[in-house]
């Protein structure tokens, strides 16, 4: 079972459909226990870095920082859910992320278009569980105004002004810019790769 | 340093009456062309970056978005698929979200209440928010907005409403020429450019799409983010592969499938 963590901040119905769509049992919550009993979560959202607030705080906040351990749990981290896997964001400095990744995400600057709205290209560096089977240079479904920094556990990054975190992966965390639930077949296949660790 | 990958999008149109997908030559003279689901899943297939559906008679006719097409053509898509048509409230926009839109898009609405633009935007995201926009030439450099599926001018100017519109929180803009709606004579690419250069949000330009050459200039000459086309797709007339390949090959970044 996986748990698709509900903290009020968007998209769960896409996500939850292309689960189903994939045949994967998944629940939609913020029960900290059901989130405790789950194989696996997945944290969706897009919006202000403020509504992560409630992954911080409480008993849900204590179950999911449980990730960061040796034997956590696979964490999927979608948009806004990646960037609450960093330290922090610029759009809202009094709330923290989890901290599992190094640096701030930041805003686009004003010499591009922002949002970053649109497929784009990653450019994939290195080994993947989440992205086996797909090629470097696959196009995925991007909309957000803020990104995170390039640290040592991206695994691919994209170019918008200037390179990001397309992908994070380290042991049980993972992490998504970009929304593989609107990504066709590119993004079904990650959320495969996810459903089958 | 600006990016060039970011894909210039082929989005398809799906105009909806009564559950049912037709195409207007310039908003009348109505014709079917079949099943939302159906043809929403085919254009996907065959490569378009993004689904919109308008429910063309909702204003018009007061009705709400029909939420069960929306739901049913939502279950198969994987792709960002928006809705607009007769969305006058955050309720009506949450009723269209919720069925598995990604994005509402609002006119006359917005414009008797450029606030509802705001309070989407606060409750979903500005990712969430397409202000569209009907406009026919006044004069060779400036634009009328039109509301009420095109029947009622507002006297507003289109390039002022757009900048408004991405102060109050539109992620996008939705841009119909209704010079060219239908006429598959090419896009508007002066009305695009004005406007995709006097905001910072993605302008899709709309209407009169009829040759894989005509996207070319639209995203050359129009600065345009999106080309949005409905009829050009339905009937078969070009295919999505067709255009992108054309495309490509001019040096346009696009998204290849398969």
């Amino acid at each position: 079972m996986i748990a698709i963590v509900d903290y009020g901040a968007g998209n769960l119905p896409s996500v939850v459909k292309a689960l189903q769509y994939l045949g994967k049992e998944c629940i939609v919550t913020n029960n900290p226990d059901i989130v405790g009993q789950a194989d696996k979560w997945i944290i969706p959202g897009v919006g202000n870095f403020k509504a992560t607030a409630p992954l911080a705080n409480g008993r849900l906040g204590a179950v999911l920082r449980g990730a960061i351990a040796p034997d956590g749990r696979p964490l999927l981290g979608i948009c806004l859910g990646l960037q609450w896997m960093f330290e922090g964001s610029t759009e809202a400095p009094e709330f923290h992320g989890l901290g599992a990744f190094n640096g701030l995400c930041t805003r686009f600057s004003e010499r591009v278009k922002s949002p970053h709205v649109g497929w784009d290209s990653i450019k994939i560096d290195g080994r993947s569980r989440l992205l086996a089977g797909i090629s470097s240079g696959a196009y995925v479904y991007f909309t957000h105004s803020y990104r995170a920094p390039v640290c040592c556990g991206t695994i691919a990054t994209c170019t918008y002004e200037e390179p990001f975190t397309a992908v994070v992966e380290r042991a049980n965390l993972f992490g998504v810019q970009f929304h593989p639930e609107k990504s066709g077949d590119v993004g079904m296949q990650i959320l495969e790769n996810f459903c089958a660790l | 340093m600006h990016c060039e990958t970011l894909a210039k999008r082929i989005i398809a149109c799906l105009d909806v009456n009564a559950g049912r997908v037709v195409k207007g030559i310039q908003f009348e003279q109505l014709r079917d062309a079949g099943d939302p689901a159906e043809l929403a899943l085919a254009h996907s297939q065959a490569g378009a970056d993004e689904i919109v559906l308008l429910d063309i008679t909702a204003t018009a006719e007061s009705r709400n978005t029909l939420l069960e097409t929306v739901r049913r053509t939502a279950r198969q898509l994987f792709i960002p698929f928006a809705v607009g048509g007769g969305i006058r409230s955050v309720d009506d926009a949450a009723a269209v979200l919720d069925c598995g839109a990604d994005k509402v898009a609002m006119n006359s609405a917005a414009i008797a209440d450029p606030a509802l633009i705001t309070r989407v935007a606060e409750r979903y995201g500005s990712q969430a928010v397409v202000v569209a926009i009907d406009a026919r030439h006044k004069t060779p450099t400036a634009w009328e907005v039109y509301v009420w599926g095109g029947r009622k001018p507002t006297g507003r100017d289109a390039r002022e409403w757009s900048i408004a519109a991405e102060q109050l929180g539109a992620g996008e803009i939705m841009l119909t020429s209704m010079d060219r709606d239908g006429t598959q004579s090419g896009f508007d690419c002066p009305l695009t450019r004005t406007i995709a250069t006097s905001v910072r949000i993605p302008v899709i330009a709309s209407g009169g799409a009829g040759e894989p050459h005509h996207f070319l200039e639209v995203f050359q000459d129009g600065a345009a983010d999106a080309a949005l086309a409905a009829s050009v797709f339905h009937y078969g007339l070009k295919s999505v592969a067709a255009i992108k390949q054309e495309l490509r090959d001019a040096g346009i970044p696009v998204r290849l499938t398969c």
